[in-house]
């Protein structure tokens, strides 16, 4: 009971109270990049949640049956982002070969994942609490599933800005960054959660 | 844009493609690291070096890598560069190695230096991929330690850690977190656009 508590609670702190993208800052780029359309947004979300539940696994196991036995802490970041890189690259040909019609949904944004900070971040912050390896999954996933609330959320708010009468000086990123601001000040309602 | 002259080289990375404020690169340590100057001169300063580095190193190896695992290929080096900057801000400031926490690491997935890697030092002699690096590492800090200064003097009421408006300040504690970084920035973006629509005017 008490491990499902303390997987429960990982999920919900990293879904809404540390969300990855609007408390934490990590992945802002795709965040402001990929967030146009309500559908681009759930393709990347996707994307991202499949990448980071599998980099979480993958770099626990180098971590602990690579870096850790052999002293090579220090090569942790080298060696996360390689796995990353590889990991992307081979789900991108898996895609293409077995699921095409997935491939196609989603291609376009696999290259992209590689240099997405949450998924470096997610893999570097796992290591840091010393999540174990069920643990580190639920938290990556659960990181992923904020990641793709927020951008949904997000994108949903350009589609309507892009209707509405915006000072010109504000159009585009300005007023992008600013309906962001307000979002991220509503997740920091449930800052008071103590789990 | 692709100077070959070694100061407009120089320049183009501080000012004319600031990579924040113009290119809006690098958007995730630009937000979590501009919570005082003092962090933001030290992430500045680091990605700066990583930048100067990579540069230099992929630009003299720009005849040797083969054009197909050149993006992996540049992400080895880079990452070799944080690496050397994570162990040297770990043995001589851990203070500040303690406050930038994770996003030592992620310098390697800064999309600046990617950025410039790909669309310069693989391109240019190694002498100019340095100063574009100089330039774009330069331009980031500054970046930075604006949006850090606004935010130090709102949410904090000091600069640099010294206390401005003294001790009775009652600052937002908002412009610290989160939201203020969005809004700084946001508000950094108009304010450059009205500038730059004053100059067309101007000049018609």
């Amino acid at each position: 009971m008490d491990t499902l508590w303390r997987l429960v609670a990982i999920s919900i702190s990293a879904i809404l109270v540390q969300n990855f993208v609007l408390v934490r800052f990590l992945g802002c780029c795709p965040f402001l990049g990929v967030s146009k359309k309500i559908n681009t947004a759930l393709g990347m979300g996707g994307a991202v949640i499949f990448v980071m539940a599998l980099a979480s696994l993958l770099t626990w196991l180098v971590q602990y049956f690579l870096l850790a036995p052999l002293g090579l802490d220090y090569l942790q970041t080298i060696a996360f982002i390689l796995v990353i890189a590889s990991l992307v690259q081979f789900v991108e040909m898996v895609l293409i070969k077995n699921m095409p019609a997935l491939y196609d949904s989603l291609g376009i944004y696999l290259p992209l994942i590689t240099t997405n900070c949450a998924v470096l971040g997610v893999t570097i912050l796992s290591q840091t609490n010393g999540y174990n390896l069920l643990e580190s999954v639920v938290f990556a996933t659960a990181a992923a599933v904020g990641f793709t609330l927020a951008i949904v959320l997000f994108a949903g708010i350009r589609e309507r800005l892009e209707e509405s009468d915006i000072p010109e000086f504000m159009k585009g990123f300005p007023i992008a960054l600013i309906s962001a601001s307000l979002i991220s000040l509503a997740f920091f309602g449930f800052q008071g959660f103590n789990l | 844009m692709m100077s070959k002259n070694p100061i407009g080289t120089f320049l183009n990375g501080i000012i004319k493609e600031n990579p924040v404020l113009v290119l809006l690169l690098g958007m995730c340590p630009t937000m979590a690291t501009s919570t005082s100057v003092k962090n933001a001169v030290g992430m500045g300063l680091a990605a700066t070096f990583v930048l100067v580095g990579s540069n230099l190193a992929i630009s003299s190896l720009r005849k040797v890598i083969p054009d197909k695992i050149r993006i992996a290929s540049y992400i080895v080096i880079i990452a070799g560069f944080v690496t050397l900057v994570e162990m040297l801000l770990k043995a001589y400031v851990p203070a500040l190695y303690k406050s930038l926490g994770v996003f030592i690491p992620l310098i390697v997935v800064n999309c600046i230096i990617l950025a410039r890697a790909e669309a310069y030092a693989s391109k240019n002699r190694v002498f100019l991929s340095g100063l574009d690096g100089l330039g774009m590492g330069l331009g980031f800090t500054f970046a930075l330690c604006v949006m850090a200064a606004i935010r130090e003097l709102l949410s904090t009421g000091s600069f640099y850690g010294i206390s401005i408006f003294g001790e009775q300040f009652n600052g937002a504690t908002m412009m610290v977190m989160a939201p203020g970084g969005f809004l700084t920035l946001g508000i950094l973006i108009s304010i450059l656009n009205i500038i730059k629509s004053r100059r067309k005017g101007g000049a018609k």
